[in-house]
Parts: structure tokens; C-alpha cells; sequence
């Protein structure tokens, strides 16, 4: 059998990574081949849900590479990348699918043998974890990392991540950067089992102890987690199975 | 030499360094042809060779590429390149210039750079760009991102040359056929109206200082040297070895001033750029090894630039390079291990001796060789260090009208100021010539672009050879087979230059035939090669944003060379990802905007009266707002310069060159008000303070460029017993002492202390003033020439006269001036006893703490941000640095642009300068800001995020978000939406990561796009 050729996506930046991966080329510093690059004009501009998408689509691993930071020819769209890329491996962890198949770095346009170095070590990570399993439980973890991407509360705060804790926040006060990871973390966690929930209940009719079994988490998390999703009604209480409440989702 | 009537819209710009290159971008955009005459086969100049630049760290190609590459394309600049001046005729707006063009012994127009030849030459030549630490071939380019990409033939070197007739290993292997040993060199004669010189610096050649023993020991070198060797694309791949063993150095020394305050050498002045590149170089070699021990052997710290003195701090406490002042005896090699032996004496007079395994020599700066021959031909003055003398208070103008000059080749400079000064004298130039514009320059026109709405695509799919660079991998053919089965793929060929003249005209007839709505190029890399292109395909009415361009060449074929399958492979997939995304590829209608050709210029000192006046000479309507009732700012209270030159007149001649000036408007005791609007199109309100009986009167002006000019104040200290005791005085209001009474105050028998960096370099302030020492060295001087037998005494941290300034410190030092240094834990003292003043001191030879009577305290005070800034700031969204000074959109290459378009800075609202500074950076901001008003409209790039009001629920986060403003909320009848100034965005596409909503889009780099891209993998 022939050798496993991971699929590689590199996203790179226009004026640093990419111009970097220009320098390896014209310095015939030679890499593994399994990379297939999509250029955009800043790190920023990627959208963590191509990431799942891609993902999805049985690609093995995903690079994002952008420029230094204060390198950055948007002042500070890598700063913003490196907000939303860190939460969506945040969030991969919670999944089957393993958090380094996400990888983001900096190069610049004089580094075409750093570039060419972090090709090669990150193809042979890929080739180490082997081929992405795309089946239908570690699909459904990905959708719901996807939900999450795509929801509000993730966009909102990677957004303003980097304001707020490098700059100040409404009320004039700059909040340590650990303490809004910390908290960040905890609302990943959150919206993720939220999109879990939501996604058994589409077709399902379930009890908080199942649901809490289905998706391994502490039963009043679950029934936490649900509540909230009675809260915007977006679940509904169908009635009482064997004396526990079974919830499932709205359709619109 | 008379003005003739006949004037040129040309100009002929001398040196391809980033001087040059900035001062022919800012000509041509402004409407003029330029001819940028370079003596080397590429531009790039010194920058290129530069691993970093201080005090940002920022990668120095990375930055200048891009400009490279736009000077290398712009179609009203024309690059003569291996080329030098020969001769000239005529004057001022109307030269004509002779050119002697080397002879390439290649053919540039079919050279397309591919590197065959290079790859193949036998002979191995030491390679200037790495200065002889790494190899080139007897055919070359200079550096792999050389502008233009086009080999050059070494004649001293070259086998067919040496050996007469032999070899002519490239000329078989060329596969375009450009190699020809018979092209002669060529005369070319142009038609100029100005001439700008830019030939920029040569390092001090250490081999003049044998102690040193440079080209003796290995492991001595200059600091040039290091920046190559710390360069990931240098002759060590950026692995810090030391020359002599390959091995890492563990302890490092640089030595200071080798070239530079140096009498002997002949080179009396400071080069101003060494202790900041020394630190630079010692960040850069920590960040490579933070267990390296690195000590910095100095005389002055001379960290006196925008952010210098910080950074100096960090290098310091944050990185722990080691700063001793020190004179050095001599380096010895230890034959051992070929280590090297410092001998010095340090700043108490002890001799030491310390050991390093790598010795930096930071080498001073000389102007170019090639400056004596230039005066010849043009017949300038130079000074006595060799450099090309300016006229008084127009720092980029020579003695010879029609002829400026920029950076290096007229004092040491570091990039920043050389930047400004290449704007300036753009300025000047266009000043000359301004009825000429447009005329010489030539605007690309387009045919109508054909409407395919509605329309399936039909892909046209083109594969190039690039000789045998892809081809000799990538089996070019089954990629076009393979293409052909691609959907909406209606053609498909290989070219083996799609580049070439003849694939273009093919390409084009191809659109025709096959209506093709959509073009799919892979080839190399679309940095440099996608606008060649998007010009093609506009030429049969494509909108260019229809192209699609994917590299296989140097992502792919270069990289992949041994795996030939596996790189065919890659290229399928990256053609189908291409065509993937071309079905989704929309035109994008330029967006144009109108430009009011009128200026805004705040603050009437000698920066807005000069930014001013630059926007007036050039033809634009300017309005000149000041806050006080007169003009002239700082410069009221300044009588002369350092060197002589009398400031009172020229600021009367200057503020009388302003108010009569037909162009300009003056508006005094004016403040504004509110200012709207974006680059091109501004709406301020001006409010003029009235008299005491009338009212305030409210003025509304439209405009298209904003300057800011609003400059700086004298600190007023509160230390040292100021305001207590009228002998305690400011530097300024000594220069007033000095100036109003020269009969009636006698310093004769006096005793002067003057006591530097009095707010300035502290807590508070931690940024150094930058003149506070010529300014202390020049009140010294006035005073020692009226009364010999004055005492002077200077009390120092470090004496910063950079540049040619510094021989007024030596002429002050020989004058019998003395001056005491201090540290910041041992400040000197003043206090009074009966009624007398005294100063308190730690003597450092004696190391003991003396008590000095003395008549008169002279403080200098440092420059503090105008207390304007602030508001004017948030009036116009434009950054403050911490200081409170504002804060340019690039530290290097956009000294006077702030991030918003259309507004621009100078002056000491920049940070804090001379005169000479101030007025070149003010020439700078016009020449910039002259640039938008030269046209009727302008054009903006419209890759720009679009906002989806349906989806859009006024978050906000976008408006948080974009470095730029380009995000607005505005009120609307479903309350709040995000609207999008296309004018401010920049194309990021960070907002449309981050909308909660999903309402944004980046236009060109669409969801779908991309997304198209990633499912066709």
C-alpha cells in the first residue's frame, strides 16, 4: 500500500506567509507536497468555520500562517486571528477530533525556510495522527463546533478579544488576558454542549440523565444547558418519561 | 542660468534605494514620468541587504518589496538600471541628461528571470548583496527579489569573457533565448525638468582601523555583515555563526563610533544611525540566543529618535544587553580559538581587558562614491565630509536650481528621515515644474468591460512552462488534460512563458474565440505577476477581478522538485481549486470618488507655514488654521541656528511667503470645530475667535487633504528650583538673555551651568528631545564667543549632537566648554545660600561630592506634545503614541501618512526636530498629500467588505474591530446598521470573520470563495 499523503490546508496571509512561501520556492528549499494553499489578504479574514468545514470534508490538517505580530499589514488582523483560531482549537478539544490538526503560526516574507520547516513538521504531525475519522458521532461533534463558530457569542467575544483585553472595553477598563481566556473557556464549553443538546433533540425525544450520558457531562450541566435553550425557546418540554421531564427541539 | 520657458513634466531620479524609489513613486503618482537611473543591475539600494529595522523590528524586506515592486511596474516610471550619469545640458525645467547603460550581455526584453542560467554558470563570485560572505554566479541577479528580475552578465568574472570565446554554458541553456555577448553599451539621452539625487551611503571601510584588525582576525565584522548572517534568507540561512568556525557565538561585543567622531579618520561627524542599529542588531542576535552575553561599547548613547530611547530601555532590562562606555585600545586574536582580546578603558580611567568569540564593528556612514563624480558632472558643492551641501532652511534643494537631493547623500540618515526627505523633494521638484503635469505621463485605457450577468461561465485555463522552472517538474500537459475535464471549463493550453508578449496577444484572441468570461492562470507567484494579467484580460473588456491566478511554480514545482508525481499531483488540485473559485469570481465595479483639490494644513509654525506653502506651489487651494493670534509657532522664540543661520529672518520672509500667497487662506486665533468626511471629500468647521466686542464666527470649508502641524511646546520644569530664583532660566529664555541685551548682560567672569534632559529621558517623560544637547552646545558657543571668560559648564547623561552637529560639540570642547557627566541616582543640585546659587555635584575623577557657586542655572527642557493633540486626535480618529505625539501609519516607509487616508503629519507633532527637519517633513506631507489632489478622482481598490442590512443587528463588533474605521454604525429606520466607507477599508476582511450575524462579506475574498476553494480540494 502506498504511503498515507495526508490533505493539507494552508491558509496564508498576502504579504508575509504567503510571499514567505514565495522565498522558499525561489530559494528551492524543498517540503512536502501535500499542502494545497488559499491565499487571503490577511490571517484574519479566516473564518474558523472554513476550518470545520474543511474538516468535514476529510481534510487532515489546516495551517493558518500570518505575518509577526506588529508585522501585521492591517495593523492588527492577526491579533483577531489568533483570538478565533485558539478558541476553535479550544473547541476542537472538546471533540474526538484532535486539536492539532489546527495549527497557526507566524511567517514572515523573508522566511522561506521557517516557512518550509513548519510545512514539513506540520505534515509529519498529520501523518502521525493519520487520516481524519469522518464518521457519523465524530460528525456530529463537528457540526456542533460548527453551530458555535457560526453563533453569536463566539463571534462576538473573539471579536473583541483583542480590544479588550489589549485596549479597553466599554467601560474604560483593559481586563487581563487571562481572565477573559478563563471565562472564555468556560462559555466554550457551554455553547458547545448547547449545540450538542440542540443537535440530539432535532430528532430526538430525551431526559436530562440521557442526554447528560450521551454527551459525558455532569447531569445538572446538562440541565443547565437545556434550560437555557427552554429559556429562548428553542427546546421544549415534551412531557414526563418514566418520571424524568424529555425535552426535545423546536422546529420553525 | 535662466529659467526657460519650455518646461518638462519628467524627472530623472539618481539612485534606486529606498530614497529614490519613494521619491519616483511619489512623483509619478502625482503625474509627472520619471526616470529612476540606477548604477547597480537592481534597485533595493542598502535596505534591501537590512535583516530588520529599528525600532519596530519589522522584517526590512518585507517592507520594501512591495514598493520595489511598485516602482517596478508603475507606467510612468521608467527604471535605468546598471546605468550611469555621463553628462547635461540646459537648467532648471529643462535639462538634458546623458546615460551610459552598461551592457547586461543579456537581452532584458526576453529575459523573463527564470534562473536557468544562474543555476548552470560554473564560475562562483564573492556576492556583493552578501557582502562576500556568500556566492553568486559570473551571471546573476543581485538578490532574489531584485527589481527587475533580469540577469546580468559579470565580464570580469564570466569564462566566455576571460578566456575568450569559451564556456557559453547560459547561452545554450537560455530557454529565451537572451543571452547575447555581443550587446554593446548604450548611450540614452532624456529630457528632464528637475533631477533628484539619491545615491544614498557607503559603510566606513574598517580597514582603515587597524586596531581593530578587520580582514586580520575572522571573527571581526561589520555590522552590515551581521545583518546578513541574521537574515533567514542570508549566506546562513539566519543560523547566527560566527565567520571563522560556523559556531554560535556566546559572547558578542559591538563597538561603537568605528568610523564615525572619529578626526583621524577624517570623519569628524556623528553617523546618527549606529547605537540604534547596534541595539537592533544586539535584540536580534538575543532573540536568536537569549543565553548570548552581548555588551554594547559605546561613547554617547545617541538613542534620539522616535521611540528610540525605549527601545534602548528595553535592550537594557528587558533583553540584558550590556551597555560600557569605554574608548577601545585594540582587539587581539587569540591564535587558540581564535577569540579576540579586548583592551579598553572604562569611564573611570581603568584599562581592562575582556574576551568574546564575535566582535561587531558598528561602521559609520559615508556618502556614496559615486557623489564626487555626480558634483562633477552637475557641478554642486560638496562639504567637507564629502556630502552634497543644501541651501539655508531648504534642507533638500542644492546650489543648483532644478537639482534636489534626499537622504544619505547630503548627511547621515536613517531610513525614516531618508523617506521624508524623498517625499521633500519630490515636492520641490513638482514646485518647478507643476504646469507640466500630466503631460509626459501616460494613463492606460481600457475598452468598455462586457456585462455577463445572467451568463454561465466558460473558463479558459492557461498552464505555463515558465521554461523548464514548472515543466522540468510538473508534467504541464496532463495538468491541461486534466483541466479540460473541469466544469464550465471551456479551453484549456499551456504557454511556455504565459508571460511573454506573444502568450499575451494568444491569451487575448483565446478570450475572443472561446468567449471566455472567466481566465485561470497557474503559473508562478500572483505578487508579482497577477496585475500583468488582470491588465490582459481588461483589454478585452474582462473585469479583472474575473482572473483567477494559481502558483505552481514556486509553491510547487521549485519545492517539489525530486517528487515529480506528487507535485503533478498538487498542481491538479490547486488548478481545480482555481477554477472551483473562478465560477464563483464577480466583476467588481471600480469605486471612484471625488476629490476636492483643497487643503486643511492645522498649525501656522514653520511645519504648517511650510506644508502650506508646498500645497500652494503646487496649484491647491490651502486654508491654514492657527490657534494663536500670530504665526510662527516655536520658531518665534529661536534667534539662530547651531550654525549661524539667522531663524528671525527667515520666519519673517516665511510668514510673508504665507500670507500673500494667493492660494492661501489664514485663519488666526481660529480653532476647529468638527471635521466630517473621508479622504478627498472633508467638511470641517472652523471657529474663529473674535475680537473682544465681536462674536465667534463660525466657518465651514470643504477640503480633500488634512495636514497636521500642530507641533510642540517647551516643558516647564518644575525641578531644579525653577521659577524661585530669576538666575534659574530655560536654554530659550537664556537665547532671549543672550539676544534682546547683548550690551547690558555680561557673562564675562560669570559661571554658566546648564543641566541637560531637565524633562526629558525621565519617569515621566521617557522619551529623549532630541535637541535639547545642539541647543545647549549653541547657547555655550554664543556665550564663549561674546565673553571668552565665561565658564560654561554641561551636565549630561549623553551628549546627542548626531549628524554633522557634532563637530559644534568638538568646536564647544575646544572652546574651553566643559562638560560633567551624570547618572540618573546622582542628578546634580541647586540651591541658594545667602543668597547665592550653588550646585552640587559628585566630581567623578575625585568620585566625591563638590559644591560650586555659580551665577546663572540653564535648564533644557525638554519638547512636550502641544496640549492640542489630544482633541485634534479624536476629532480626526488618528492615533497618539504614548508620549501623546501622534503616531504615523509606518514608522519607516510612511513617516508623514497617518493610517487614514487623506491626513497627514509633520512636524514636532511628528516628535520633536530642528527647523531643517521640520521643513522637510512638511515638504513631505504636501508632496504625500499633493498626490490625492493632482486628480480629479480617485480610485479605490474594491476589494472592500460589503454589509448585508437585512442580516446586520447594529452589534457593533465590526466597528470595535476594523483598525481602520471603515465600520460605521448608522442610524436607520430599524435602528442601528454597520455601513461600510469603502474609502477607509482596507480589504482585511477581519470584520466579516468576526460578524455574529454573518452579515458581512469580503468582496473578491467571498464566503463562498473561498469555501468553493476548500470543498474542491
Amino acid at each position: 500500500m502506498s504511503e498515507f499523503q495526508p490533505k493539507i490546508l494552508g491558509f496564508l496571509c498576502n504579504w508575509c506567509s504567503y510571499a514567505g512561501a514565495d522565498l522558499a520556492g525561489v530559494s528551492r528549499i524543498q517540503y512536502r507536497p501535500n499542502i494545497r494553499v488559499i491565499r487571503v489578504m490577511c490571517s484574519g479574514r479566516v473564518d474558523p468555520v472554513f476550518i470545520i468545514n474543511a474538516f468535514l470534508r476529510k481534510i487532515d490538517g489546516v495551517m493558518v500562517l500570518g505575518c509577526h505580530f506588529g508585522d501585521c499589514h492591517y495593523l492588527n488582523g492577526n491579533y483577531n486571528a489568533e483570538k478565533r483560531i485558539l478558541a476553535a482549537r479550544k473547541l476542537l478539544s472538546l471533540t474526538e477530533i484532535e486539536k492539532d490538526r489546527l495549527y497557526l503560526d507566524w511567517v514572515s516574507a523573508a522566511e522561506g525556510e521557517r516557512f518550509a520547516n513548519l510545512v514539513n513538521t506540520f505534515t509529519e504531525r498529520i501523518k502521525n495522527l493519520g487520516e481524519i475519522k469522518i464518521n457519523d458521532g465524530t460528525k456530529e461533534m463537528l457540526l456542533a463546533v460548527k453551530d458555535v463558530l457560526e453563533g453569536e457569542r463566539f463571534r462576538h467575544l473573539t471579536g473583541v478579544e483583542y480590544q479588550v483585553t489589549e485596549k479597553e472595553n466599554v467601560y474604560g477598563e483593559k481586563i487581563p488576558v487571562e481572565d477573559f481566556e478563563k471565562k472564555l473557556e468556560q462559555i466554550l464549553y457551554e455553547e458547545y454542549i448547547k449545540a450538542r443538546i440542540l443537535r440530539l433533540l432535532q430528532n430526538n425525544e430525551l431526559t436530562i440523565p440521557q442526554i447528560a450520558q450521551k454527551l459525558n457531562t455532569a447531569l445538572d450541566f446538562a440541565f443547565k444547558c437545556v434550560c437555557s435553550l427552554q429559556e429562548n425557546n428553542i427546546v421544549e418540554m415534551k412531557g414526563i418519561r418514566n418520571g424524568y421531564p424529555i425535552y426535545s427541539a423546536n422546529k420553525y | 542660468m535662466n529659467i526657460s520657458n519650455r518646461k518638462v513634466g519628467a524627472v530623472l531620479v539618481i539612485g534606486g534605494g529606498i530614497g529614490g524609489v519613494q521619491a519616483s513613486l511619489d512623483l509619478a503618482d502625482s503625474g509627472f514620468k520619471v526616470y529612476l537611473l540606477e548604477k547597480t543591475p537592481s534597485i533595493g539600494g542598502v535596505m534591501a541587504q537590512l535583516d530588520k529595522t529599528f525600532p519596530t523590528n519589522d522584517c526590512s524586506m518585507c517592507i520594501l518589496a512591495p514598493k520595489l515592486v511598485s516602482a517596478g511596474r508603475h507606467p510612468n516610471i521608467e527604471l535605468i538600471t546598471y546605468a550611469e550619469l555621463v553628462g547635461i545640458q540646459g537648467g532648471p525645467g529643462d535639462f538634458s541628461v546623458q546615460i551610459l547603460k552598461r551592457s547586461p550581455f543579456v537581452d532584458w526584453e526576453k529575459c523573463n528571470g527564470c534562473g536557468v542560467c544562474w543555476e548552470k554558470c560554473p564560475i562562483m563570485v564573492d556576492s556583493d548583496f552578501e557582502c562576500g560572505l556568500g556566492k553568486r554566479k559570473a551571471i546573476y541577479v543581485p538578490f532574489p527579489q531584485a527589481v527587475p528580475n533580469k540577469a546580468v552578465i559579470d565580464k570580469e568574472h564570466c569564462t566566455y569573457f576571460v578566456k575568450g570565446g569559451k564556456c557559453r554554458v547560459c547561452q545554450i541553456l537560455c530557454p529565451a533565448k537572451a543571452v547575447d555577448f555581443n550587446i554593446p553599451d548604450k548611450q540614452i539621452d532624456i529630457k528632464v525638468g528637475s533631477i533628484i539625487i539619491g545615491t544614498g551611503l557607503k559603510t566606513f571601510d574598517p580597514h582603515l582601523k587597524s586596531i581593530f584588525g578587520y580582514g586580520k582576525y575572522a571573527n571581526v565584522i561589520k555590522s552590515i555583515e551581521l545583518e546578513r548572517i541574521l537574515n533567514a534568507s542570508g549566506p546562513f540561512q539566519g543560523h547566527l555563526v560566527r565567520p571563522s568556525d560556523r559556531k554560535e557565538p556566546h559572547r558578542v561585543a559591538f563597538i561603537q563610533c568605528v568610523g564615525s567622531r572619529d578626526v583621524k579618520a577624517g570623519n569628524n561627524y556623528c553617523s546618527s544611525v549606529c547605537c540604534v542599529y547596534a541595539i537592533k542588531e544586539a535584540i536580534l542576535m538575543k532573540e536568536h540566543n537569549r543565553s548570548l552575553d552581548c555588551t554594547i561599547f559605546y561613547m554617547d548613547m545617541r538613542t534620539f529618535g522616535k521611540g528610540f530611547e525605549s527601545y534602548y530601555k528595553r535592550a537594557k532590562e528587558k533583553y540584558g544587553i550590556k551597555f560600557k562606555r569605554a574608548m577601545i585600545g585594540e582587539i587581539l586574536e587569540l591564535a587558540e580559538n581564535r577569540n579576540l582580546l579586548l583592551k579598553y578603558e572604562d569611564e573611570d580611567g581603568n584599562l581592562k581587558r575582556e574576551k568574546f568569540d564575535l566582535v561587531v564593528l558598528s561602521v559609520g556612514l559615508k556618502p556614496d562614491e559615486n557623489v564626487k563624480n555626480l558634483a562633477e558632472i552637475l557641478n554642486l558643492d560638496l562639504s567637507e565630509f564629502g556630502f552634497i551641501k543644501s541651501i539655508h532652511f531648504s534642507p533638500v534643494e542644492t546650489i543648483r536650481p532644478g537639482i534636489f537631493v534626499c537622504g544619505t547623500a547630503s548627511a547621515p540618515k536613517d531610513i525614516p528621515e531618508t523617506v521624508t526627505e524623498a517625499s521633500a523633494s519630490a515636492q520641490k521638484a513638482i514646485e518647478l515644474i507643476k504646469e507640466e503635469r500630466h503631460k509626459l505621463t501616460r494613463k492606460i485605457e481600457y475598452p468598455g468591460e462586457v456585462d455577463f450577468s445572467g451568463q454561465q461561465p466558460r473558463i479558459g485555463v492557461f498552464v505555463c512552462h515558465c521554461g523548464i522552472n514548472i515543466a522540468g517538474t510538473v508534467k504541464v500537459m496532463e495538468v491541461v488534460e486534466y483541466a479540460k475535464t473541469l466544469p464550465n471549463v471551456v479551453y484549456a493550453e499551456n504557454n511556455l512563458y504565459s508571460c511573454s508578449d506573444d502568450s499575451q496577444q494568444h491569451i487575448k484572441e483565446m478570450i475572443e474565440k472561446h468567449k471566455l468570461n472567466r481566465v485561470v492562470v497557474a503559473a508562478c507567484t500572483p505578487r508579482t505577476h497577477e496585475p500583468l494579467f488582470q491588465e490582459t484580460i481588461r483589454e478585452k473588456g474582462l473585469n479583472k477581478f474575473l482572473l483567477e491566478f494559481t502558483n505552481i511554480r514556486d509553491q510547487c514545482s521549485w519545492v517539489h522538485s525530486h517528487q515529480p508525481d506528487l507535485a503533478t499531483e498538487k498542481a491538479k488540485d490547486l488548478v481545480r481549486m482555481a477554477c472551483a473559485r473562478a465560477n464563483h469570481l464577480e466583476p467588481l465595479p471600480t469605486i471612484t470618488i471625488p476629490v476636492t483639490q483643497s487643503g486643511l494644513v492645522i498649525g501656522g509654525g514653520i511645519s504648517g507655514m511650510n506644508a502650506a506653502l508646498g500645497l500652494a506651489n503646487q496649484g491647491y487651494k490651502v486654508y491654514l488654521v492657527e490657534e494663536k493670534e500670530e504665526l510662527g509657532g516655536n520658531a518665534r522664540h529661536i534667534n539662530r541656528t547651531i550654525d549661524g543661520r539667522n531663524v528671525k529672518e527667515y520666519l519673517q520672509s516665511l510668514i510673508k511667503n504665507v500670507q500673500t500667497h494667493p492660494n492661501i487662506k489664514v485663519y488666526k486665533n481660529s480653532k476647529l470645530e468638527s471635521v466630517s468626511g473621508y479622504i478627498g471629500n472633508f467638511r470641517t468647521r472652523i471657529k474663529i475667535q473674535g475680537e473682544e466686542t465681536k462674536k465667534n464666527e463660525l466657518v465651514e470649508i470643504e477640503h480633500g487633504v488634512i495636514i497636521v502641524a500642530t507641533g510642540a511646546q517647551e516643558y516647564k520644569p518644575t525641578e531644579y528650583l525653577y521659577g524661585k530664583d530669576s538666575r534659574i532660566i530655560t536654554q530659550r529664555e537664556l537665547e532671549e538673555k543672550i539676544f534682546s541685551h547683548p550690551t547690558m548682560e555680561s557673562f564675562n567672569d560669570k559661571t554658566i551651568v546648564m543641566i541637560q534632559c531637565v524633562g526629558s529621558r525621565d519617569n515621566e517623560r521617557k522619551y529623549c528631545s532630541r535637541i535639547c544637547c545642539s541647543q545647549a552646545i549653541k547657547n555655550a558657543l554664543l556665550i564663549k564667543q561674546k565673553d571668552p571668560d565665561a565658564e560654561v559648564f554641561i551636565f549630561y547623561k549623553d551628549i546627542r549632537t548626531y549628524g554633522i552637529n557634532e563637530i559644534f560639540y568638538q568646536k564647544a570642547r575646544d572652546t574651553g566648554v566643559i562638560f560633567v557627566r551624570y547618572d540618573d541616582d546622582a542628578k546634580p543640585e541647586i540651591f541658594g545660600r545667602n543668597g547665592a546659587l550653588f550646585i552640587k555635584t559628585k566630581e567623578p575623577i575625585l568620585n566625591e561630592e563638590i559644591e560650586l557657586p555659580v551665577d546663572f542655572v540653564v535648564l533644557s527642557t525638554g519638547l512636550i506634545p502641544d496640549k492640542s493633540n489630544r482633541e485634534i486626535a479624536q476629532l480626526l480618529k488618528v492615533p497618539l503614541n504614548e508620549d501623546g505625539f501622534f503616531l504615523e501609519a509606518h514608522m519607516k516607509l510612511r513617516p508623514v501618512d497617518f493610517a487614514t487616508d487623506g491626513i497627514f503629519i509633520c512636524g514636532m507633532a511628528h516628535s520633536p526636530k530642528t527647523i531643517d527637519e521640520s521643513i522637510a517633513q512638511a515638504q513631505a506631507a504636501s508632496a504625500r498629500a499633493g498626490i490625492i489632489l493632482s486628480k480629479d478622482t480617485i480610485e479605490v481598490l474594491p476589494i472592500v467588505a460589503e454589509v448585508d442590512t437585512e442580516k446586520c443587528i447594529g452589534c457593533g463588533i465590526c466597528e470595535k474591530l476594523c483598525a481602520y474605521q471603515a465600520h460605521e454604525l448608522k442610524k436607520t429606520e430599524k435602528g442601528y446598521r454597520s455601513e461600510v466607507i469603502s474609502a477607509y477599508c482596507k480589504g482585511c476582511g477581519s470584520c466579516a470573520a468576526s460578524c455574529p450575524q454573518m452579515a458581512i462579506n469580503m468582496k473578491h475574498f467571498t464566503n463562498e470563495q473561498i469555501m468553493a476553494m476548500v470543498e474542491a480540494i
